[in-house]
């Protein structure tokens, strides 16, 4: 009816027009996009610095002479280097490490070979990249020398010949007879990241609509709009109008975030936009993935091509991933979602006269939302299980864990017994809800409880 | 509106064995009433009797139990909506929303077109002087000011029933005057209006007809002057020349001196009848003969004294 059209206009225009919604439109890219890129930022800063190790080697192992004195054979990178010291002993250094500039002490034992372990003094915590760095260099060429023992001609263009590394893809063979090639991970992100602005959106919005039922009821305004309009086409405007600006939120966050990232990314990091995408869009994905993979196989060239093949998998899982679908049940669950938990938020708006009385009365609505995140992380390392599959399909979960199901593909039968039950649960809420809220929004200073609501539905409308 | 229904005097509203039940508490206990159109109807009763309740019926905010609600004979449904202004006890406005952009708003959700409803509220912002308050937001405005907007708010779309709900608490006594001459004024344009109070000085200056509703039921109703007619006690006040002890020892046993006053106009004296079947006349002719009379009238019960009256004897009849 043209009042519910009415009171949604209200609702959309008096929320879109505040100043926290235009802040919070501007803000939300912003803190999106350093979100992403600040991890990304920081990644670059990191290891810049020069460490400077102090190596005491008392196996003589990975000591060499040197024109100036001894070297330490394992190699020096941009950040880390070494400096060898003889007959010194370790205590030496404890007293005054702090002042002396160096980052650590690499002490090796001289019975490394048989104990097989070695250590670093530092008053910091040593950082993984370096004890990596070590323990490896030291492995290989400890690994080497046993090798060497062994006296085995050509050792080195043997083992050039044995060196392999596998590269394992995921290819999926869908109904309609296609080979398509897949990333888990990209897929698990994309789901992941579909359900968790499902329960965000649910979250805040849902909120949104329980304040503006319980401004209603402190207002004093109520009385007057329902002696005009049926309570049930107050809440409902409500619950559309605020999903509206729920929705144009979303769109201008993701327009702004994308126009942000690219622009950021072009200005801050311009190597990373010489990454080969542009190259491989448009192109025949898998072929070329194909072929490129064959040439990598034992050669030095496809090292090289690691990158570019990360790259070209990524959008192939995009690829892989039927968007339509994705874009259709995202939509879907995103929009029934929110129907069904704003309904319920309103009843606990209308269950009360200020804000902190919620609390408590929030709780067992948002507890299946919260369930549905936690199954929802299980089911992303296994989208098939059975606790996966029935919460996808109980209408409070669904909306959450249907969406992480969604892109490693789901029987359409599951989606459409997930989504009409869904729309039926919706619809027995909203008609729950309407009764419970059209009493509540009349009663004042009194606690009430879920036992109290209970005699409410049975009042006659 | 038909005038002929008007002089048949038809009801607009009749509420017949209105029944509310909340739980463990029953609100309305069999009301009926008959709200002749074009009549002020007053609603009275103390705290707590059910008044709202009934209010909130006819407006539909809330469905009785049993019983039934009838606008013009027929059963009251969604078309009676536009037809309605209310005015509730708890009367607020949004807040944060300016103050033309609400009342617009709210004379939509009446049914009046935007146009309409911006022709019809200049004309009442220029009424009562508010047009520079167009643009301000509702919690700029003081109590009195809010008042205003919230009255223009209940009667703009020209509602043939008017309901207000304790017009004249919280009001201030400007708004107070304001809205009883504005009560009248909408009565001579031929619309019906009821409100519920406990200010008995304006029932008796406003209402035509009144329905008393005290624990849940409906005690006293009826047209007002035959309210009272009801309820005289049969006391006369007379002005008189002479000494007081004189009109004290002649007057007859039938009749009882209850008080003499004097002041500038002369003496005062208020003289009951004792006796049933005894006229105005009897007392008359025996007051000729023993003193000379400059005024002679009986003295109605006021409404407060009616209402404290049929309170307390429900409240009795219930003790016993």
């Amino acid at each position: 009816m043209n009042k519910i059209g009415l009171i949604i206009r209200r609702e959309y225009l008096t929320r879109v027009r505040k100043k926290s919604f235009i802040i919070m439109s501007v803000l939300g890219p912003l803190i999106f996009a350093a979100y992403i890129l600040i991890p990304m930022y920081f990644a670059t800063l990191e290891d810049r610095e020069e460490k400077l190790m102090v190596v005491i080697d008392d196996s003589g192992l990975f000591t060499a002479q040197g024109p100036d004195g001894p070297v330490f054979t394992i190699q020096e990178t941009e950040t880390i280097k070494f400096q060898v010291v003889k007959g010194v002993p370790i205590e030496t250094f404890k007293e005054t490490f702090e002042e002396s500039g160096y980052y650590g002490l690499l002490f090796i034992p001289a019975n490394i070979l048989a104990s097989n372990s070695s250590l670093i003094y530092s008053t910091k915590q040593t950082s993984i990249e370096i004890s990596e760095y070590l323990k490896r260099s030291m492995e290989s060429e400890i690994e080497d020398l046993k090798l060497a023992q062994h006296e085995i001609e050509d050792i080195d263009k043997i083992l050039a010949e044995v060196e392999t590394s596998i590269n394992v893809r995921n290819i999926k063979w869908t109904k309609d007879g296609k080979t398509q090639e897949s990333n888990t991970g990209v897929i698990m992100g994309i789901g992941y990241l579909g359900g968790m602005m499902i329960f965000f959106f649910i979250f805040f919005f849902g909120s949104q609509v329980m304040r503006g039922v319980i401004e209603e009821k402190v207002s004093r305004i109520i009385e007057v709009i329902v002696s005009s309009v049926k309570p049930f086409q107050l809440m409902m405007g409500k619950i559309i109008g605020v999903g509206l600006v729920g929705l144009t939120q979303f769109l201008i966050w993701m327009v702004l975030s994308a126009v942000l990232v690219t622009g950021l990314k072009a200005a801050f990091f311009p190597e990373l936009t010489q990454t080969p995408t542009e190259q491989v869009v448009g192109s025949d994905l898998f072929d070329q993935g194909a072929s490129a993979q064959d040439m990598s196989i034992g050669t030095p060239e496809g090292l090289a091509n690691q990158d570019m093949d990360m790259a070209k998998e990524i959008f192939a899982s995009l690829k892989s991933i039927n968007a339509g679908i994705m874009i259709a049940s995202f939509l879907f669950f995103f929009i029934f979602g929110y129907l069904l938990y704003a309904s319920m938020f309103a009843v606990v708006g209308s269950m009360v006269d200020n804000e902190t009385d919620t609390q408590q009365l929030i709780f067992p609505v948002i507890l299946p939302l919260i369930l549905g995140i936690y199954v929802m992380i299980s089911a992303i390392n296994n989208p098939d299980n059975a606790l996966a599959f029935w919460f996808s399909i109980i209408p409070f979960t669904s909306p959450v864990v249907m969406m992480v199901r969604i892109p490693f593909g789901v029987p359409w039968w599951q989606l459409a017994l997930s989504g009409s039950l869904l729309v039926l649960t919706f619809l027995a809420m909203t008609w729950v809800a309407a009764k419970v809220y059209r009493t509540g929004i009349l009663m004042y200073g009194k606690k009430v409880s879920y036992r109290e609501v209970w005699k409410w539905l049975r009042y006659s409308s | 509106m038909n005038r002929a229904s008007k002089l048949s005097g038809a009801n607009l509203i009749t509420a017949s064995e209105v029944v509310k039940d909340f739980s463990g508490h029953r609100a309305l206990n069999h009301v009926s009433m008959e709200v002749p159109e074009g009549s002020i109807y007053g609603l009275l009763g103390p705290n707590g009797a059910g008044k709202t309740t009934l209010l909130r019926i006819i407006n539909q905010i809330t469905a009785p139990d049993q019983g039934s609600i009838l606008f013009e004979g027929a059963p009251i449904g969604q078309e009676h909506r536009h037809m309605i202004g209310y005015l509730p006890e708890e009367r607020g406005l949004y807040k944060k929303m300016k103050v033309g952009e609400q009342a617009l708003y709210l004379a939509q959700l009446k049914g009046l077109s935007r146009q309409e409803a911006m022709k019809r509220l200049k004309i009442w912002f220029s009424k009562f002087e508010i047009e520079a308050w167009w643009d301000k937001k509702v919690e700029e405005l003081s109590k009195g000011m809010a008042q205003k907007v919230q009255f223009i708010t209940t009667v703009l779309h020209e509602p043939r029933l008017l309901i207000f709900d304790e017009p004249f608490s919280g009001f201030d006594p400007i708004n107070v005057n304001l809205l009883k001459q504005e009560i009248l004024q909408m009565k001579a344009q031929g619309a019906t209006i009821i409100f519920s109070t406990h200010n008995m000085a304006s029932v008796e200056e406003l209402c035509d007809h009144i329905t008393l509703i005290n624990e849940s039921e409906a005690v006293l109703q009826g047209e007002i002057s035959e309210v009272r007619d009801r309820y005289r006690a049969n006391k006369y006040q007379i002005t008189f020349k002479g000494s007081k002890e004189q009109l004290a020892k002649d007057l007859d046993p039938r009749f009882e001196l209850m008080s003499v006053e004097e002041n500038g106009m002369g003496q005062r004296a208020t003289i009951q009848i004792k006796k049933e079947g005894e006229g105005s006349g009897d007392l008359i002719r025996n007051l000729v003969e023993i003193t000379e009379i400059k005024a002679f009238h009986e003295i109605l019960p006021g409404m407060n004294d009616i209402f404290i009256q049929v309170v307390n004897d429900t409240l009795q009849k219930k003790g016993s």
